[in-house]
């Protein structure tokens, strides 16, 4: 743990790639992989005299996004152009947005794994288009310093790209990493972006700066790049704030700059010791005429969105009162939710509900390679399978044997239960009769537990349940036992 | 001047600097005489035209074929673009 | 089949009638074309790159079409194109070493259009560099001259297109206009040049100088041939996200006889005393001639106008600062290697551009940057406003206005070489493009300029409210006819073919 005489203080800066069919300005395919400059045209690849047409679906996409996280829609945005040289921008200017976005304000909310719940604002949302990609090529391990050329493809100039930059307001890397996972959740539930960090399509830098506990000024802040990964995210805050505190501990002074994660190392290292001050000379794009949102648009996208992930997790813990590991897993999984929540409004059992869910139903759809949601066993059948087990009508194993039968071959708890005498035994008559049976046919085991070896009387409980075909009461089995051997 | 031809990636000689460090005196000094219109109850016109919204469904188009797209490159190799090295203080 | 009477005086409307009705082929044009004009524009200057297949490839095309029934607007019209326009397959350098070699891989949708209207295209005509000059000096690939005097210019930036259609060589060409580059020319060179409103003609494929001033727009040797060309080139393109997305009326038909009815503003800020005796009588001489065809002359003000060239030479190099970044080296066109990539951005753009594009990307970059931002760009666009307000206000009291296309008939080479006395040649023309109006020049007559001993064209600009290009044509066609300035000036004898 770090010194608690220091208070982490974070801001994220992410890059997420819309998912439309086409670019942001052209109708090139929006589209991971593929070989080299296939996916170009005169506008994405800046020919002389092509221009660029906004996608109208990515605009939506971000208004949505937006909304999403209760920012505000103001009625007039633009597009501006952000000057500067790099062989992998081929406008040599970024079209993007300025100082008009799209969106504005905001607030992510996010859980963290012991179930507290945290906000975090947002500075902005605006839309911008992507980059080329160029790789390094003459030094060893493709990295810029040390090689002697690079290689650029533009397939992925153009694509629509989301830039979300949040206040300082994350504390700790654990905080950092659930944001993102926040983030990633609500863009996937919009089905505004796949957010894949292995493919690109979310990149993301942090700011970290530390201050004495209980302070509200800024420390200075470094920024760390490079981080392909939630795990590097997560090892990259931790490495970057304890080298703070050892450098201020110590008595030296955190310099101002840009450092990029190693993962191999486990360190960040100092990209530019003179933070090059870009002057990207903004100006309204002339090539594109500005947008007017009105208020019915602003309705019309918010009726589309769909329950929000943090809404979801808060309804399952407050009323359904699963607990966090449980919520988490429905949910990053939106159909096993809502074959939950059917089952469990018609069970009436959320909890006994979920452990099947979670728990067998979900390790046979593992093995199996079928979706719950898209198997045999109704969420119906699952909720009288559960209403079975908790009037005690069956146990819990003979409740598993019936959901597997279901799984296999459809059909109703009840019925299977019924026609098969798997209702659970719970007579003390009849389970005398199982028990007397047993213990005619295993004097071994009986002069066993009498003299000292409890394990035996674990085995001839398995064998009154194999005698009752597992429908023998297992307590009231052991209850008998016990009686008829002291 | 230099700090200018910087931003606008233009090598230029001492004596173009100076040269062209003069021309460019001299034209801010002709457009300085903006300085005189009284504009504080006029809008800035980005645009002449007042369209709004224009937008282009979200549909893929034809792209260009990559022999196009290589045919004028200056140096292209395995399919990418070639370029010197990028040195981090070239942004 | 009657063969057409000299090519060179032809026009449009007359040979696209005769290829229509079948009386001659496009084929046959393309041929004749070919073989004259490497000839006669051997003092002119006025082509970069002649497409001679390219021609006869698209001529066989509209001979079959028109065999197929179909009814082509310019069937079998010569035509010249700025080479600022990107035509596929073709060689589009727009006059810079920066693209001296760079073939483009797709076509301008204006250019697509006038050739769909079966219009053939003779080749790629000479310009300032990437449109920055009013001379056609400022190429670095080639001498225009103008075909009135060789010794004189005939213009900029589009020189080679007004030369082309003034020396005979094409019957219609097309420009591009930011602050003048059609009407001024077009005066030079005895020709009418339109500039249409700001966003009528898409700008997809046209290189772009100055994103919010550029338009595309056609010389021709008259009002009607220029009308022809502009309804076939016009109109909305998904490609161009600035093109007006309105109906395009036909303009052609509506050229008018008479002017009664209309007011003609004169503009107080542009009085033609100061330009010489024999200039201001041409155009007093003008102004009364379109008096006599009916209309009421009006005097307007426009007070922000003297503002226009400092407005314009901050707005236009800032956005063409932006634009020219993408010449870079990387992907197309010129490279100079360096020992990494930044040098290799330096030495390209140096040796690439010329002074003026250097100049004018110093000051545009200048005018963008940190720190100047509101006091030159943002100013600028508010004198901008300005001026547009000028205008409207004008236009409540008149119909359009005329006035001077230029200053002085085309000049020597060499006579403007402080750039500021080059800018100012655009005086008249820069406040209405910076209103987006829709203008023209049409031939008013002729002087003997200072120094020289040939009779030079005059041009005599009219513009008019924003999307009114029936109205500005009708009124165009009306004076040309009462007047036919153009034809009353023999170009001097250059090289012709049998």
């Amino acid at each position: 743990m770090h010194d608690t005489n220091f208070e982490a203080v974070i801001g994220i800066e992410c890059h997420v790639e819309l998912k439309t069919h086409s670019k942001m300005f052209c109708g090139c395919p929006n589209e991971f992989g593929g070989e080299p400059n296939t996916k170009v045209c005169p506008v994405c690849l800046a020919l002389p005299g092509a221009l660029p047409v906004p996608n109208a679906a990515a605009i939506e996409h971000m208004i949505r996004a937006g909304l999403a996280f209760g920012a505000e829609i103001p009625a007039f945005s633009k597009f501006d152009r952000k000057n500067y040289f790099y062989p992998d921008m081929p406008k040599d200017y970024q079209i993007s947005q300025y100082d008009m976005p799209l969106t504005q304000g905001g607030v992510v909310r996010y859980w963290l794994a012991d179930g507290s719940k945290h906000e975090c604002r947002l500075t902005r949302i605006h839309l911008e288009e992507d980059t080329g990609k160029s790789t390094h090529a003459g030094s060893g391990d493709g990295r810029i310093a040390g090689s002697t050329y690079s290689l650029v493809d533009f397939n992925r100039a153009g694509v629509p790209l989301m830039e979300c930059v949040s206040d300082p307001d994350i504390r700790s890397a654990e905080e950092a990493v659930a944001y993102l996972d926040a983030l990633k959740r609500t863009f996937v539930q919009l089905g505004v972006s796949d957010v894949k960090m292995e493919e690109g399509s979310l990149r993301c830098d942090a700011n970290v700066s530390i201050r004495p506990r209980g302070s509200n000024e800024y420390g200075t802040k470094t920024e760390i790049k490079n981080m392909n990964s939630f795990r590097s995210v997560h090892r990259a805050i931790e490495s970057e704030i304890e080298r703070q505190i050892a450098l201020v501990v110590s008595g030296e002074r955190i310099v101002q700059e840009t450092r990029g994660w190693d993962e191999t190392e486990g360190v960040t290292h100092s990209m530019r010791s003179k933070e090059e001050a870009h002057d990207y000379r903004y100006f309204p794009d002339p090539d594109l005429v500005p947008m007017e949102i009105d208020a019915a648009t602003v309705e019309r996208l918010r009726a589309t969105l769909p329950e929000l992930p943090i809404t979801r997790f808060e309804r399952y813990v407050d009323e359904y009162k699963l607990n966090v590991a449980q919520a988490t897993q429905l949910v990053d999984n939106g159909p096993l939710a809502e074959y939950f929540e059917r089952a469990a409004k018609a069970a009436g059992n959320p909890a006994g509900v979920v452990n099947f869910v979670l728990g067998d139903l979900s390790r046979l759809a593992n093995e199996s390679g079928t979706e719950v949601a898209r198997s045999r066993v109704t969420p119906r059948a699952l909720a009288e399978l559960v209403r079975l087990t908790d009037a005690k009508t069956i146990n819990s194993k003979t409740a598993k044997d019936v959901l597997t039968r279901l799984w296999n071959a459809g059909g109703s708890a009840e019925a299977i239960v019924k026609a098969e005498g798997l209702a659970q035994v719970s007579d003390p008559g009849a389970v005398a009769g199982f028990v007397a049976g047993v213990l005619a046919a295993n004097a071994k085991s009986v002069a066993d537990f009498k003299a000292g070896k409890d394990n035996a009387l674990k085995f001839l409980v398995g064998q009154v349940m194999k005698a009752s075909r597992g429908t023998a009461n297992p307590a009231l089995v052991e209850q008998v036992l016990r009686e008829r051997l002291r | 001047m230099r700090h200018v031809a910087k931003l606008a990636r233009l090598a230029l000689s001492d004596a173009e600097v100076a040269q062209y460090g003069s021309q460019l005196a001299g034209l801010l000094t002709f457009v300085d005489e903006l300085r005189e219109l009284d504009t504080d109850h006029v809008g800035a016109t980005a645009q002449v035209v007042e369209s709004r919204n224009v937008v282009r469904p979200d549909e893929l188009a034809p792209c260009l074929d990559r022999a196009d797209v290589l045919a004028g490159a200056p140096q292209a190799q395995n399919g990418f673009f070639r370029v010197p090295q990028i040195i981090a203080a070239t942004n | 089949m009657a063969p057409l009477d000299d090519l060179s005086t032809c026009t449009a409307r007359e040979i696209a009638r005769a290829v229509n009705a079948r009386e001659v082929s496009a084929v046959d044009i393309a041929a004749a074309v070919s073989a004259a004009v490497p000839e006669r524009d051997r003092d002119l200057g006025a082509f970069l790159t002649l497409t001679p297949e390219l021609m006869l490839a698209h001529a066989r095309r509209v001979d079959e079409r028109i065999a197929a029934g179909e009814t082509l607007p310019l069937a079998g019209v010569p035509a010249a194109i700025k080479d600022n326009m990107c035509l596929r397959t073709t060689r589009t350098t727009c006059g810079s070493r920066m693209l001296e070699h760079w073939v483009a891989p797709y076509t301008a949708t204006a250019v697509e259009r006038l050739l769909g209207a079966g219009a053939l295209p003779i080749g790629k005509t000479n310009m300032d560099e990437f449109a920055m000059g009013s001379s056609c000096e400022n190429s670095a690939l080639g001498v225009t001259r103008n075909p009135y005097d060789l010794d004189r210019v005939p213009g900029g930036s589009s020189g080679g297109s007004a030369a082309a259609v003034g020396g005979g060589l094409a019957t219609i060409s097309l420009g591009s206009d930011t602050g003048g580059s059609i009407r001024e020319p077009a005066a030079f060179c005895n020709v009418v040049g339109f500039k249409p409103t700001y966003g009528r003609v898409s700008r997809y494929g046209l290189i772009a100088f100055a994103s919010s001033l550029d338009q595309i727009g056609p010389f021709a040797r008259t009002v009607e041939d220029a009308a022809l060309t502009y309804d076939a080139i016009g109109g909305y393109d998904p490609h161009d996200a600035t093109s007006l997305n309105q109906p395009l009326e036909s303009t052609a038909g509506a050229l008018r006889t008479d002017l009664r009815g209309l007011r003609v503003g004169i503009v107080k800020q542009f009085a033609t005393a100061d330009l010489g005796a024999a200039i201001d009588a041409a155009y007093q001489q003008a102004y009364a001639d379109l008096a006599n065809l009916g209309a009421e002359l009006v005097e307007v003000e426009l007070p922000a106008a003297k503002y226009g060239l400092a407005t314009y030479y901050l707005i236009a190099p800032a956005e063409c600062s932006s634009n020219l970044a993408r010449f870079d080296g990387v992907r197309y066109g010129l490279r100079v290697d360096g020992a990494d990539v930044g040098e290799m951005y330096e030495k390209t753009r140096a040796q690439g551009f010329g002074a003026e594009v250097k100049r004018r990307i110093l000051i545009g970059t200048y005018a963008l940057s940190s720190g100047y931002y509101d006091a030159y760009y943002v100013k600028a666009q508010k004198a901008r406003t300005a001026i547009a307000d000028d205008f409207k206000r004008a236009f409540e009291r008149c119909d359009f206005i005329a006035s001077p296309a230029a200053s002085s008939p085309a000049f020597t080479f060499n006579a403007k070489s402080d750039p500021v006395a080059m800018y100012l040649m655009d005086y008249y023309t820069i406040p209405v493009s910076l209103a987006g109006l829709p203008s023209l020049s049409v031939p008013c007559g002729a002087v003997v300029p200072e120094g020289g001993t040939l009779p030079m064209p005059l041009g005599l600009q009219l513009a008019s409210p924003l999307f009114s290009e029936r109205l500005l044509l009708g009124a165009a066609h009306a004076y040309e006819c009462a007047t036919r300035h153009a034809a009353k000036l023999t170009r001097p004898q250059i090289a012709k073919a049998k």
